[in-house]
């Protein structure tokens, strides 16, 4: 593991890298999942299709394929973004869709009655979901997202495609100096298990303190 | 019924041995018969045979008739698949026919399976593939973990730029501050960090990649072997210049399992052979040749 220590520098480089690509990338997917999962339960068809729509573009298609397209498209469409948005782009839009359904899931599983409640006493669609259904959809839905963002945090290696200096891009990097994979990818996975196994963790908490008791 | 079924399927068996043991036989006299005159198979275009040592790998190989090359698949000129045939075509393709031939081993029994730069020690290591030709250059660090039979081909590295050459780039000094494209794991990063370190290196798994990246403004510049720059400018030469400047010298060499000095050595004596019979000159003017127009002498081989 000698190699992995003689050049720290470049792992924590790339380890911070993969913790903003994938942070920032989970606040936007939470955004772009709250809100297809708000267009599937919409009383609006319109709405509804666009939802399905997208989801069904973005949950089936393989994340390097995405990637590689947006990175190479987008300057044919004269469209100048840097390699790091590209890639949050990307991991958002793709994250945002599984995201989305597991919300939208967890909408359904909120008691029919409780719906028909809100409507009763006036409250608006956005009202009901915002103020009745989601606080308690979410409660149900905290491991489904937990997975959704551990997965994230691994599927952030796919920048790398596109020379986004991340942790496996840094590991590669080390690798053509030292031409010594293994311990290389063994010190790229331990970084990845520190970002996995406390988030884990703190799933765990979180479920626990939220948890609807019945 | 059930009798004569019994005794069908007893003589079925007894049949089936007997088969089974002709075609043992004619297969061992097709192996020995080979080993004597198999330098009619060989592409190599010199007539005296290179013995196979016993127990040794390529004994192995021949026996057994099939070998699996790791080789490149996207560099046109050394190793390049065609999508619609499914047949890899190049330099090292043509060096690795010629290796197996002299083995007895047929174009049917060859795989090629592709290689890029940073899985060529693991693929060797693990005895994923046999040996590795794949536009592999010998250094110090690689010989600490394969070994390499060859040279058997110099490159230089190089640059390629936009048509005209926007930045004014003449020598490997003048990508300092520059964002510059290669590949993973090649030596290309390497001399790359050695001679411009104040160049950005933006990295990608393959040179086509690189070559899109410069199309996109993205890069202002590709470096790499002269002969790869060569094959991406022949497929846009309104895009893409070489600039010229052959910085480094390449070798090419042949990887094996590090501790396989039979099979080095084997590879060295084909190699040595179809120098002077001719075969690597085929081989070369056949593909490399067509892009780069001169043909060069073959390097001399370096039996460390």
């Amino acid at each position: 593991m000698g190699v992995v220590l003689d050049h720290l520098g470049e792992f924590g480089n790339g380890w911070f890298t993969t913790i903003r690509l994938s942070v920032l990338s989970f606040l936007l997917a939470m955004a772009i999942g709250l809100l297809i999962a708000a267009m599937r339960v919409s009383p609006f068809q319109p709405a509804r299709v666009v939802g399905t729509a997208y989801v069904d573009i973005f949950r089936n298609s393989p994340l390097p394929v995405l990637i590689l397209l947006v990175w190479f498209g987008l300057p044919k469409l004269d469209i100048d973004v840097s390699r790091f948005w590209a890639a949050v782009a990307v991991l958002s839009l793709y994250t945002g869709a599984f995201l989305g359904e597991t919300v939208r899931s967890g909408i359904n599983a909120v008691a029919l009655g409780q719906s028909e409640a809100a409507r009763s006493i006036g409250l608006t669609f956005t009202q009901n979901l915002r103020l009745i259904i989601l606080p308690q959809a979410m409660r149900t839905v905290v491991q489904p997202i937990g997975n959704i963002w551990i997965a994230l945090i691994k599927n952030s290696a796919v920048a790398s495609f596109i020379a986004v200096p991340e942790l496996i891009f840094r590991a590669d990097h080390v690798n053509t100096e030292e031409s010594n994979p293994v311990p290389i990818l063994i010190g790229a996975a331990i970084g990845y298990l520190l970002l996995t196994l406390p988030s884990g963790f703190v799933l765990s908490r979180i479920e626990r303190r939220v948890a609807i008791k019945r | 019924m059930s009798l004569i079924q019994g005794v069908d399927m007893r003589s079925a068996r007894r049949i089936s041995t007997i088969a089974m043991a002709a075609v043992l036989t004619i297969s061992a006299a097709a192996a020995c018969g080979d080993d004597k005159k198999k330098d009619s198979s060989s592409g190599s275009g010199d007539k005296k045979t290179i013995e196979l040592k016993a127990g040794s790998t390529m004994k192995k190989l021949a026996d057994a008739k099939k070998v699996k090359v790791g080789v490149k698949f996207d560099q046109p000129g050394f190793g390049q698949k065609d999508p619609a045939s499914g047949k890899v075509a190049g330099f090292d393709v043509e060096i690795a026919k010629l290796i197996a031939a002299e083995m007895g081993i047929p174009e049917s029994g060859i795989e090629f399976v592709e290689t890029v730069s940073k899985n060529r020690e693991p693929f060797i290591q693990e005895g994923k593939v046999d040996f590795v030709v794949a536009t592999y250059t010998i250094n110090d660090k690689r010989k600490e973990l394969v070994a390499f039979a060859g040279p058997y081909y110099t490159a230089h590295q190089d640059m390629m730029v936009k048509k005209g050459n926007p930045k004014g780039i003449k020598k490997v000094t003048d990508l300092d501050g520059k964002k510059v494209c290669s590949v993973k794991g090649s030596t290309s990063e390497k001399n790359l960090k050695e001679k411009a370190p104040q160049a950005t290196p933006v990295l990608f798994e393959k040179y086509t990649e690189c070559a899109e990246e410069l199309r996109n403004d993205k890069v202002d510049a590709v470096t790499t072997d002269d002969v790869i720059l060569g094959g991406l400018i022949d497929k846009a030469k309104d895009d893409f210049e070489l600039v010229g400047d052959k910085f480094t010298d390449e070798p090419y060499g042949i990887g094996v399992k590090k501790e396989d000095t039979d099979f080095r050595n084997f590879i060295n004596d084909v190699l040595e052979k179809s120098y002077t019979g001719g075969g690597w000159k085929t081989a070369y003017k056949e593909t490399v040749g067509k892009f780069l127009s001169d043909v060069p002498e073959p390097p001399k081989v370096n039996r460390y």
